[in-house]
């Protein structure tokens, strides 16, 4: 029957995705996992040295994964206070008018290309902190700064559901009772919002955790485990967009590892913000 | 229904046999002059598309060996189970420059001291005379025929410290370099421009006629490779003897490299 | 300090803190747009480059641009119309549905450096298409099916039960009460889905380079390597060919999104005000 051949074909269309993803892990692993193993998983996360066109290879990791650590770490002080801020602003602070006018332009630094964000922080940053503070210019601080304004719009948008979720009635009923607007605010709305507002930062750690384009152009890409955020450094993103053009063989294969380990990190962050709160697309806006 | 059409479309197009279409792969370094002369070219030759990619030396003798590109450029020498596939020719040859900003007093540096820099021995400026700033390295990639180069020629063995910031490209180098006075780093002679100061070796200065002459040798091919054993397209075989004949030859020198020796 | 005290204090800081935010808008659009404008003439939009884009215009970069997303968007909606059908008309949910709400959510956290990787090991040359136009639509259409499905899904699940009941009282198979009652009405949200994803395809970098490739040529075949706006901007300024044309391009990048925002956001008004009645 005509319905049947549909629902069939709409379940092979639902399927896709899942699909797709099977497909990526299936790939990515399959050109990644051979050289990790034959490394040694603690080797190659640990080593200190990378090294792929020497004889012989040296593959380690540990300098990436420090600097992706710190450079998340970097940009979520950077724009989780922020965007923690500009939510409360807009559903409890802002003049309506103000709110409707700061939403679109919100929206606008979301879609702002990443590589524009990492023109900025090569251009205008990076010079700016190398007359100030000495040193490359290009470094985690400079990455840090961008990434975190890069992220607001996440943060801003998923903490602001999360708080306008907060019943009215609680907000209202410790007003009756002689609390100022802060101590609603700090005291209860917060507090309530909580789960939504640690799924925005987690989102916003994945996002930070993936770009690459950005922090090419930012971070100096140095191979040293970075003891000072005024130091360049390399991230596992940056490090597989920067060798990938040229890598061959076992070069290639340890980019493509590289990748393995960025993935199974992203997921599991990606697993723990799904764990807390599931987010309507549409909810947040026209009101 | 959109799906069958998908698969036809696909089928129907193929694989890119086109003969008005040439793919040209690989490095980053040659690939900005090869894309000069493909427009020049493009001008002078209606109808005919040449596709200069620069995703790497590497990627693109491999594309070369898969027959995915037709011919690939590379800036560094092919090795021995390369050369057993590909057949090659020198297009040009490229110096290595080491540079530093125009304001930086350094005018010449012996092999020896352009190592000791390289590799983090000495991070210093006050070392040569400067003001005691440390020296920001600027280098390229691994894998890349750049890095390749400068590390066989210039460094020799002496490996290069972790602590200089790599770039994905010459152009960057020089951008860098040329916005920070504690910078020095290398590139191909061919794109110094007045933005940085390159600077002499063993002193020797680094300029074509130096090459030509045999007194810079820190020098590397820019080669052509294609397949062995299959007929070139007449496209491919044409756009060749351009970039071999004087023509080609003489807007390769403009633009700052050294000519090739032309043996086939 | 006293409950008063600590409010003002805090209060300050975030105005602040919402100032700034809109300062640091400002200042990143605003030095594009400033030093960029004055080069987005009608010549920089239909010419080609020149001199590796020293010189000239950017319309291959236009045009692949569009191509990809074209191509993206083509592949993405219908399966992710599909997806979002089938789950919210056509099952209830079960292992199958919270698998595929799994493999979605994790679609969309999957970083575009691994997309990039995955669309060159598999597009570019396992399944041999090459840098292409081809390669690089299909890798963007997986970045942008889960957006399209969490859309559409929302869309789908607004629209009123009563048109679903009304439908099937007149007789309507499941699929023509989904074609004639709720598609219609979840279309503005639908639409917005894929407006915005178009906007992502335009934005997206690391993935098009390494599927799409860099090729400046203006492209002839879905075989053809292309250029977009985003990765002529990276390779200009990067590479420091020219400061000037690499303001220009990211003004007519900003535009872009902006226009792209603003259709978005008539559209979303739209929905709104309709659920309104």
């Amino acid at each position: 029957m005509k319905e049947r051949a549909i629902s069939i074909m709409l379940l092979v269309a639902a399927l896709g995705a899942l699909l797709a993803l099977a497909l990526i892990t299936y790939f990515v692993f399959q050109s990644g996992l051979p050289l990790i193993l034959e490394v040694g998983l603690w080797n190659f996360l640990s080593g200190t040295t990378w090294n792929p066109t020497a004889d012989p290879p040296q593959f380690g990791l540990l300098p990436m994964i420090v600097g992706s650590l710190w450079l998340t770490v970097g940009s979520l002080v950077i724009g989780v206070p922020l965007g923690i801020a500009v939510a409360v602003f807009m559903v409890e602070l802002a003049p309506p008018r103000l709110a409707q006018f700061m939403r679109p332009a919100i929206q606008l630094l979301a879609g702002i290309p990443s590589v524009i964000y990492g023109f900025i922080g090569l251009t205008i940053l990076a010079p700016l902190l190398r007359s100030t503070f000495g040193g490359p210019g290009l470094s985690v601080l400079t990455g840090a700064i961008i990434l975190g304004i890069m992220i607001l719009p996440s943060i801003i948008a998923i903490s602001e559901d999360a708080i306008r979720a907060v019943p009215r009635s609680l907000r209202d009923g410790a007003l009756a009772l002689g609390e100022t607007h802060w101590q609603v605010i700090s005291g209860i709305i917060i507090p309530t919002a909580r789960s939504g507002i640690v799924a925005s930062v987690i989102l916003g750690m994945g996002r930070a955790l993936g770009e690459t384009m950005a922090v090419i152009m930012m971070i100096g890409n140095a191979l040293i485990i970075p003891y000072s955020p005024l130091q360049p450094a390399t991230t596992l993103t940056s490090n597989i967009g920067l060798e990938l053009a040229y890598a061959t063989g076992a070069h290639r294969d340890a980019l493509f590892a590289t990748g393995v380990v960025l993935f199974v990190l992203i997921m599991l962050l990606n697993g723990i913000a799904t764990a807390f709160v599931r987010r309507p697309a549409f909810s947040r806006r026209g009101t | 229904m959109c799906w069958l059409a998908f698969a036809l479309l696909l089928n129907a197009c193929g694989s890119t046999n086109n003969e008005n279409v040439l793919n040209i792969t690989g490095s980053t370094s040659v690939a900005p002059f090869i894309e000069h002369l493909a427009e020049i070219y493009q001008q002078e030759h209606e109808g005919v598309t040449l596709n200069v990619q620069s995703l790497g030396s590497t990627a693109g003798v491999r594309a070369a060996i898969d027959g995915v590109a037709e011919i690939a450029m590379s800036s560094r020498n092919l090795d021995a189970a390369e050369a057993e596939l590909l057949e090659q020719v020198v297009v040009a040859r490229d110096a290595l420059a080491v540079i530093v900003h125009p304001s930086n007093p350094l005018v010449n540096l012996e092999q020896a001291q352009v190592q000791a820099i390289f590799s983090g021995e000495v991070t210093s400026w006050a070392a040569f005379g400067g003001a005691d700033k440390p020296i920001v390295l600027v280098v390229r990639e691994a894998g890349s025929g750049t890095f390749g180069a400068f590390e066989e020629l210039v460094m020799q063995g002496v490996p290069i410290t972790p602590a200089a910031l790599r770039q994905g490209s010459n152009g960057a180098i020089r951008q860098i370099v040329a916005e920070d006075p504690n910078a020095i780093g290398y590139i191909s002679l061919g794109i110094v421009d007045s933005t940085v100061k390159a600077v002499a070796i063993n002193g020797v200065e680094p300029s074509v006629a130096e090459v030509e002459a045999g007194n810079y040798t820190f020098v590397r091919p820019f080669l052509f490779v294609w397949q062995k054993n299959r007929p070139m397209s007449a496209l491919a075989t044409q756009f060749l003897e351009y970039t071999l004949g004087p023509a080609g030859q003489a807007e390769l020198t403009r633009l700052g490299l050294v000519k090739g020796v032309t043996t086939r | 300090m006293n409950a008063q005290q600590k409010q003002r204090f805090a209060f300050a800081s975030i105005w602040t803190a919402a100032m700034l935010t809109m300062v640091l808008l400002t200042l990143i659009v605003g030095i594009i747009m400033v030093r960029g404008l004055p080069s987005v003439t009608w010549e920089f939009l239909t010419g080609t480059p020149e001199d590796l884009g020293r010189e000239g215009g950017i319309l291959p970069t236009i045009l692949g641009t569009v191509a990809l997303g074209l191509v993206a968007l083509l592949i993405a909606t219908p399966l992710g119309i599909g997806s979002a059908i089938y789950l919210t008309e056509y099952t209830h949910t079960s292992r199958l549905t919270r698998a595929i709400r799994f493999g979605t959510e994790s679609l969309a956290g999957v970083p575009s450096i691994i997309f990039g990787l995955f669309g060159f090991i598999f597009f570019v040359n396992y399944l041999q298409m090459g840098w292409s136009i081809l390669a690089g639509g299909l890798t963007l259409a997986l970045m942008v099916l889960p957006t399209i499905i969490r859309t559409a899904e929302e869309a789908i699940m607004t629209v009123p039960q009563a048109y679903r009941d009304v439908s099937y009282s007149l007789g309507a198979t499941r699929w023509e009460m989904v074609t004639t009652a709720v598609l219609p009405s979840a279309l503005p949200g639908i639409v917005t889905g894929v407006i915005l994803s178009f906007g992502r395809a335009v934005s997206e970098t690391a993935a098009v380079i390494f599927t799409a490739g860099t090729a400046l040529n203006l492209p002839v075949s879905p075989f053809s390597p292309v250029r977009t706006m985003a990765v002529h901007f990276y390779i200009l300024a990067v590479e420091g060919i020219s400061l000037e044309k690499a303001y220009a391009t990211g003004a007519v990048l900003i535009i872009t999104i902006l226009l792209i925002n603003i259709g978005a956001n008539m559209l979303v008004n739209r929905v709104i005000a309709k659920r309104g009645k």
